[in-house]
């Protein structure tokens, strides 16, 4: 007689690792499209060309490494990471960008290190970061928000031949994102309020022009996540409150040469850095505790980088450089096990 | 009376499915035709026989005594014929054969005479726990440990709670459920010789709040005067709030030292089952040879409960409720969390089986992805524990790092597992981990052995050595000592000879004067 055997437990919850990545994947959504909104097509595209780009080297890696190709390319990994590094890449990139970014996430940031749950560095923020540093000038070139009229032929134009319609310029289309603006700005000795009157299409409401929008639809997103426990509070929470803190502070001392508060929390990636980027559970620290210091962490170096660092926003630094003190963190965040005294 | 209760870390909120098998009251299994009993049906040494092949016994009479201290006796479930003592299938996660008594039934069921004790107060605990021993009792909740141990403080050890745990937070499993309202009188009767014998402070019944009626029935039962020191308290249905530890967190906030024991913090925790046997035992001088087990699952066509004999095939009590007997089903002993699965459905019921699970076997055995360090696991561990980390460090065969992470205060309870989307088999890594520790410590204690005895071994023919010198050493200077005595004795001779001679010369001057002689005579 033969049964079948297994080992206990019996019973299991019907998650699966690709229902986390397509949460994380729907929870994206609003944010994306206000980025479509207010950047153009070239999101899409920028987006499409890193899914297909990522897809084909997990797919190509799998292969090489031996695994098995099929479960691992539907697990939704690989679509995560294309997508957030589609985001972050701006509008009217040419082709290679994107497709140079997904290659080298997949193949350097996440296969050399053993594929999915192996790799300490945030893939996409790794990818992200080479181009910024390899292509400085590609990586800048934000659109004005909502100040142009590109069709999506005339961005695909642009993504594929580097060619723009007839009497439209790049300097003409493209500006310096607001953080980076107000940066340059205030190293030129002028104070906020100068800058506030000197560039009024710069700010919105309570940030940046446009970019506010964008932040609040992916905090929105964020906020069903850790409301469908997909990602705990703790991450967003302590890098907000940190960032939110610790900006407040120097901005109270000094109203004209640092922003405010609200100005950092809904300007540049802060969002997404804070609800998709920094809880990437792979590279993020594992215990409570240890989530807390990550997220405090990622905090201040993104307000450091930004206000005192090269470049104007700083998600990706900040993130990668805590990605480094995951293990350490977690060494040290132990949960005291039950029965063992509390001192 | 609202009672202050405390949280346990982590745990899970399951879907219960006990309704089922509580839909009808407690029937008795049929008796089967033939009965296999293992000699070890608990923790600790297996029991030695004391009957004979083609022996007639009588139900209740015992079929083999306790060996060692942590051992129990075993008795016949009913009369018959002792058809065989030989290794059989047993149901244990091993798969393994134990040796059994197997005891052909003569269909009259015919008892031994019993002896109950009228008075147990008037028992001294030490001869309380011995007819509790002697009754084969072992703890019903699962683990089984032999309960006389666990009644037996110590000199030093005050009892200041003694915890009744009705709380059977295994979804499926209501075998104390139904226990609790068709007896709860008995459960209380056991709970006082229990109060008795550790001479407890007070007692606690608990019992979560999805068995209402468990709990008004268990209320009636308690008599005026007995509720001033028994508290009966429903605590919150989390999974795993029946684990000792958990149950005494909840009830006193206290937490079972890390390694310890609930003694340690003056506690002692014994199923409800447990205290129903003991009743039997003491009251009407039974010992325990049945028990109530909840036949379930998906694949059983009447999911009920029934009191079972010890030595009862698991296929008699699922044919008995409508099990479809598909071979591609799954049998699972125990409950969906902790329960093990067995590859023979005629392994027999044994003290521990609280429950018989069929379902359907599930058809794709997903494949375990890598972990993402979601840290869910460590959410729901109700140890405190970090599972993800237990998993690396096992997977590695870093058995120090292992241990670090306190693997040993592992519970195997399954929240980790049932919760990992990455369908990690955790607790068979733990498992795994735990077993290779004992093997490399059993290793290492016969390394230790034979080092000693390969020492003691130079030693001894060290000793020998020396003692062989010695005697040697000693021969010589025997030899030495008896070679200078020869020498001693050449002047001995000498004297000797100088002494004869001297001798001789008075003689012969005696003869020279004759008149002397002549004068003496």
């Amino acid at each position: 007689m033969n049964l079948s055997l297994h080992s206990s437990p019996h019973m299991k919850t019907d998650n699966r690792v690709n229902r986390i990545m397509l949460a994380v994947i729907f929870a994206l959504i609003p944010g994306i499209l206000a980025c479509i909104h207010f950047f153009g097509w070239g999101v899409l595209i920028n987006i499409s060309l890193a899914i297909i780009t990522a897809m084909a080297a997990e797919a190509l890696m799998l292969r090489l490494r031996k695994r098995p190709i099929k479960p691992f390319l539907l697990d939704g990994s690989a679509l995560v990471t294309a997508i957030l590094l589609g985001v972050a890449i701006p509008s009217l990139a040419p082709w290679w960008i994107p497709v140079l970014g997904a290659a080298f996430a997949l193949i350097i940031a996440k296969h050399l290190y053993g594929g999915l749950g192996y790799n300490p560095f945030n893939p996409a923020m790794v990818g992200y970061a080479m181009l910024l540093i390899a292509f400085p000038r590609e990586m800048t070139l934000w659109l004005t928000p909502e100040l142009h009229d590109l069709t999506f032929l005339d961005n695909l134009r642009y993504t594929f031949l580097e060619q723009l319609p007839a009497n439209w310029t790049l300097d003409g289309l493209t500006a310096a994102t607001p953080l980076d603006a107000v940066k340059t700005q205030l190293a030129q000795n002028l104070t906020l309020t100068e800058i506030h009157q000197g560039s009024t299409e710069l700010f919105g409401m309570i940030s940046a022009h446009g970019w506010e929008w964008i932040n609040l639809l992916f905090m929105l997103g964020g906020l069903v996540l850790i409301y469908m426990r997909v990602i705990s509070w703790h991450i967003p929470l302590a890098m907000l409150t940190t960032l939110f803190l610790v900006s407040g502070l120097f901005h109270l001392n000094d109203p004209d040469a640092f922003t405010s508060p609200l100005f950092h929390l809904f300007s540049g990636a802060t969002m997404l850095g804070a609800f998709f980027i920094a809880t990437d559970p792979v590279t993020a620290a594992a215990t409570n505790r240890g989530r807390i210091i990550f997220g405090i962490g990622i905090g201040l170096l993104l307000y450091i980088i930004r206000t005192w660092g090269g470049y104007p926003d700083a998600v990706a630094f900040a993130v990668l450089l805590m990605n480094m003190a995951v293990p350490t963190i977690d060494y040290y965040t132990r949960p005291r096990v039950f029965g063992e005294s509390r001192d | 009376m609202k009672r202050r209760l405390w949280h346990f870390h982590g745990g899970l909120r399951l879907p219960g499915h006990k309704a089922e098998s509580m839909q009808e009251p407690i029937q008795t299994a049929t008796l089967p035709e033939r009965l296999t009993i293992p000699l070890q049906q608990h923790i600790g040494e297996p029991a030695e026989p004391v009957v004979e092949v083609g022996q007639r016994v009588l139900k209740g009479q015992m079929l083999a005594r306790a060996s060692e201290y942590i051992s129990v006796p075993v008795h016949a479930s009913t009369s018959g014929t002792i058809a065989a003592i030989e290794d059989r299938p047993i149901p244990h996660p091993s798969g393994l054969q134990a040796p059994c008594i197997v005891l052909d039934s003569d269909g009259q069921d015919e008892w031994i005479e019993h002896a109950p004790i009228n008075d147990y107060t008037e028992l001294e605990s030490s001869a309380l726990r011995n007819v509790i021993r002697e009754a084969g009792i072992v703890g019903l909740g699962g683990a089984g440990f032999p309960a006389f141990i666990k009644l037996n403080p110590g000199p030093r050890n005050v009892v200041d709670t003694l915890i009744l745990n009705g709380a059977e937070c295994e979804p499926y499993i209501t075998c104390d459920a139904m226990l609790m309202q068709e007896q709860p009188r008995k459960i209380i009767d056991g709970l006082l010789i229990m109060k008795h014998a550790l001479q407890a402070r007070r007692c606690i019944i608990a019992l979560e709040d999805n068995k209402r009626n468990a709990h008004t029935l268990l209320v009636n039962a308690l008599h005026e005067h007995e509720s001033e020191f028994i508290e009966i308290i429903q605590i919150p249905t989390i999974y795993p709030t029946g684990g000792e530890k958990q149950l005494i967190k909840v009830l006193t906030g206290k937490e079972v030292p890390s390694h310890g024991l609930p003694l340690d913090i003056h506690m002692v925790c014994h199923n409800v089952g447990t205290a129903a046997a003991i009743a039997d035992a003491i009251h009407e001088g039974k010992p325990l040879i049945t028990r109530y087990v909840t036949v379930t699952g998906d694949a059983i066509g009447q999911p009920c409960n029934l009191e079972v004999r010890i030595g009862t095939p698991f296929e008699a009590l699922l044919e008995q409720c409508g099990w479809r007997d598909d071979r591609n089903d799954e049998i699972i002993m125990g409950g969906p969390l902790m329960g093990f699965t067995v590859d023979n459905p005629a392994v027999p019921v044994i003290k521990t089986t609280n429950c018989i699970l069929s379902w359907p076997t599930t058809k794709e055995q997903q494949t375990p992805m890598p972990c993402i360090r979601c840290g869910e696991c460590a959410r729901v561990c109700p140890a405190q524990l970090l599972p993800q980390q237990l998993y690396w460090y096992a997977r590695a065969k870093n058995f120090d790092r292992v241990q670090d992470f306190n693997l040993f205060d592992c519970i195997e309870c399954g929240c980790c597992a049932y919760v990992c989307p990455s369908h990690i088999p955790l607790v068979q890594y733990y498992r795994f981990a735990k077993t290779e520790i004992w093997a490399q410590e059993r290793d290492k204690k016969k390394a230790d052995q034979a080092r000693e005895r390969h020492e003691f071994r130079q030693q001894r023919i060290e000793r020998k050595k020396q003692e062989e010198e010695e005697r040697k050493r000693r021969k010589k200077e025997m030899l030495k000592k008896s070679q200078g005595d020869e020498t001693g004795g050449e002047d001995s001779k000498k004297a000797a000879i100088e002494a004869a001679m001297a001798r001789a010369k008075a003689r012969r001057g005696e003869k020279n004067s004759p008149s002397g002689d002549k004068e003496d005579a």
